[in-house]
């Protein structure tokens, strides 16, 4: 994986001396909350319901053990014993004082990591494949694109008061696992017909309030053109991306009311001006970050496991991924226990699993924007050896991309935009299916909460969505149906009036029994309703 | 405290700004300010005769201004560029980087501040309009 040379290092050591000096003046009344709010916001300190709120980078989700246990480390040191993982493959402690923040980012900067840019209106972490560098399917590793895009937007001197937020993720497979086009923008690898590689760019995707998927502006950038592309999607937005109306500030709205083909006109003009202004960096650096990115030295063994232990079978089953060497697959930590709040890892959770990924992984670990966690390369044969430590530390539940494998936003337990809990709900359909057994048997269920309707919990992306709203002080829950992050990207659509706590369980499940009284063979649940359509499950629900 | 803080050795332009649409009417202008929903485009044919352009920031979180300055050193433009209205300190650095050579900020700065604001990083990741060699050519130099 990459790692920091001098330059790096220097870069996120003076970020700890600005926040630093940021913080003291604004202890000495030089800045005003106003003022210093977009610099702490840029070094991900939000002000949340109770406490402060620190999100960590994690670059394209990828992480060594030694990073893993730093994170632990904080969670014992600055907060209650424990960080959630969130959707943009980072990590977030809820229970951070402001004068400890400080400290935590040289904690950070001293294993090589660091809060930069993890919210505030400018370019986010770069969010990628979980599967990167393991998966059977992909083109190439996506990463080292990620890396060189990190690099750019760090600091981007044109870029950090943009409209609004913008969020990147790049993959390099046809199988989508980043939920691509539901970003700001949206990269594939691709190789063309001459057989050289580019990037093919997607932009003005997005959930949010107005959920839109992006189109595709560009087929293919080649790879010594990347970062110039990027300045002119960029650069047309800063210009004239809304600002009179946040809600409306986002890129997709600017490629929705311009329409794609106008956008692209613009862009495209921008572009043939920044191809002579020789901001391109030399291909010579992404030679550079593809050597941190070459496989470790794999090695033959077994390709199957013994499966007299059933539950050890049906993890294998459900938690691991196909690997591009036939005696290693990519096996997913749950991070979902029943009951549990998802994407939570108490410090000794986060301490084990670095040791496993020491023991097991080459040293690497992966954050999914699904919440969970990845051992990307993992012997056939240590499999047994892996998953018996997961189950005695409560890591091993067997639910990858089940109906128990729920996102869910910090909801109104913690955020102070929610108008919903989103965890309890969590909570309470997670304990249902496991105890009427129906987890079993309706296979891939892609369930996503959120709160509010600002979609953090990726609702509108589920096979079954969520949406808490408030209505007239008291939580209300709207169902959602239909929708797709994957290659297959589509918008859930609402099926009608919401319902109590309570109703929404009820209503999940009875939206399941309709997927299992009129599924048709291999049918997913997403395929069922595609088939079907939404009036079965409304004359289900409110017949 | 200073009022205008300027990185150029040149005698400053002793009188007011005009608007954009002014200033493409009325040709013995030689200083013209840009807001931010100004296209600092329109501004390219004229460049040799200007010698001052303020770019103003009515509040700091709008970064339009920052894109106006690179286009217009893009295009060649040597004059003055100053970054007038809410102007901090924690912006002039980037501000710097894409081009301005001048400040005007409503309240002043410390100067202290300004020189820590200045020399906070020891490299830059890419091109901008300044001079600083990006640590991506460094490497391979």
């Amino acid at each position: 994986m990459y790692a920091y040379d001098k330059y790096d290092q220097a870069m996120v050591d003076a970020r700890v001396e600005e926040f630093r000096d940021q913080a003291q003046r604004r202890l000495d009344g030089k800045l005003s909350e106003d003022q210093f709010k977009p610099l702490r916001l840029m070094n991900g300190l939000y002000l949340q319901l109770h406490a402060y709120m620190l999100r960590v980078a994690v670059p394209y989700g990828t992480l060594n053990s030694r990073q893993m246990h730093a994170l632990a480390d904080i969670a014992d040191k600055y907060d209650r014993g424990y960080g959630h993982f969130t959707t943009r493959q980072n990590i977030q402690y809820n229970w951070i004082k402001l004068e400890d923040a400080g400290d935590i980012l040289a904690d950070l900067a001293a294993v090589e990591m660091h809060a930069i840019q993890t919210s505030g209106n400018c370019i986010r972490n770069i969010s990628s494949d979980h599967f990167a560098g393991a998966a059977q399917d992909e083109l190439v590793d996506p990463r080292p694109y990620a890396e060189l895009l990190r690099q750019w937007s760090s600091f981007h001197p044109e870029f950090m008061y943009l409209p609004r937020k913008f969020k990147i993720a790049v993959i390099a497979s046809d199988t989508d696992r980043a939920a691509m086009r539901l970003h700001d923008i949206g990269i594939q690898i691709v190789k063309n017909d001459a057989g050289e590689l580019g990037a093919s760019f997607y932009v003005g995707g997005g959930m949010g309030r107005t959920p839109m998927i992006a189109p595709n502006i560009r087929e293919f950038v080649p790879l010594d053109q990347l970062i110039t592309y990027s300045e002119a999607c960029l650069r047309v937005y800063n210009r004239y991306g809304r600002r009179d109306n946040k809600y409306k500030a986002r890129i997709k709205i600017l490629v929705h009311e311009l329409g794609a083909e106008e956008y692209t006109r613009q862009v495209e003009e921008e572009f043939a001006h920044l191809l002579g202004q020789g901001i391109e960096p030399p291909i010579a650096e992404l030679g550079r970050i593809k050597t941190f990115f070459t496989d470790p030295e794999f090695a033959d063994g077994a390709k199957t496991v013994d499966r007299s232990d059933p539950d050890f079978a049906l993890w294998v089953d459900r938690n691991t991924h196909r690997h591009k060497h036939d005696s290693y697959v990519s096996a997913v930590i749950s991070l979902k226990p029943v009951g549990g709040i998802p994407g939570d890892a108490t410090a000794e959770q986060m301490h084990l699993m670095a040791q496993l990924a020491r023991d097991y992984s080459f040293d690497e670990l992966r954050v999914m924007h699904t919440q969970n966690i990845v051992l990307p390369h993992v012997r056939i044969e240590d499999l047994h050896a892996l998953w018996t430590a997961l189950d005695e530390a409560g890591l091993g539940t067997p639910n990858l991309d089940r109906i128990g494998d729920i996102i869910a936003c910090p909801g109104l337990d913690y955020c102070s935009l929610a108008n919903a809990r989103s965890i309890p709900l969590a909570q309470k359909i997670s304990q249902r299916f496991t105890a009427n057994g129906k987890e079993d048997t309706l296979g891939e269920l892609k369930l996503k909460i959120s709160g509010c309707i600002n979609a953090c919990g990726h609702h509108h992306a589920g096979h079954i969505g969520i949406l808490g709203v408030d209505k007239k002080g008291v939580e209300n829950y709207q169902l959602l149906l239909g929708g797709s992050e994957a290659e297959d990207t589509s918008l859930a659509k609402i099926t009608g009036p919401g319902f109590s706590e309570d109703g929404i369980v009820d209503a999940v499940e009875t939206a399941a029994d309709v997927y299992l009284s009129q599924r048709e063979d291999g049918e997913r649940f997403l395929d069922t309703y595609r088939r079907i359509g939404m009036a079965p499950f409304k004359e289900a629900l409110y017949g | 405290m200073v009022d205008i803080l300027r990185f150029r050795d040149d005698e400053a332009v002793d009188h007011a700004a005009v608007t954009v649409d002014s200033f493409v009417e009325q040709t013995n202008a030689n200083a013209v300010r840009i807001e931010p929903s100004d296209d600092a485009r329109d501004l390219i044919p004229h460049l040799a005769q200007i010698h001052l352009v303020e770019v103003n920031f009515p509040v700091f979180g709008d970064g339009r201004g920052y894109s106006a300055a690179r286009i217009l050193r893009e295009a060649g433009y040597t004059g003055e560029i100053r970054a007038v209205g809410d102007v901090l300190v924690d912006q002039i650095g980037n501000m710097k980087r894409c081009g301005f050579d001048a400040f005007e900020p409503d309240a002043p700065l410390d100067p202290a501040d300004v020189k820590a604001a200045l020399n906070r990083w020891p490299e830059v990741y890419q091109e901008s309009a300044d001079s600083r060699t990006p640590i991506w050519n460094l490497r391979h130099e």
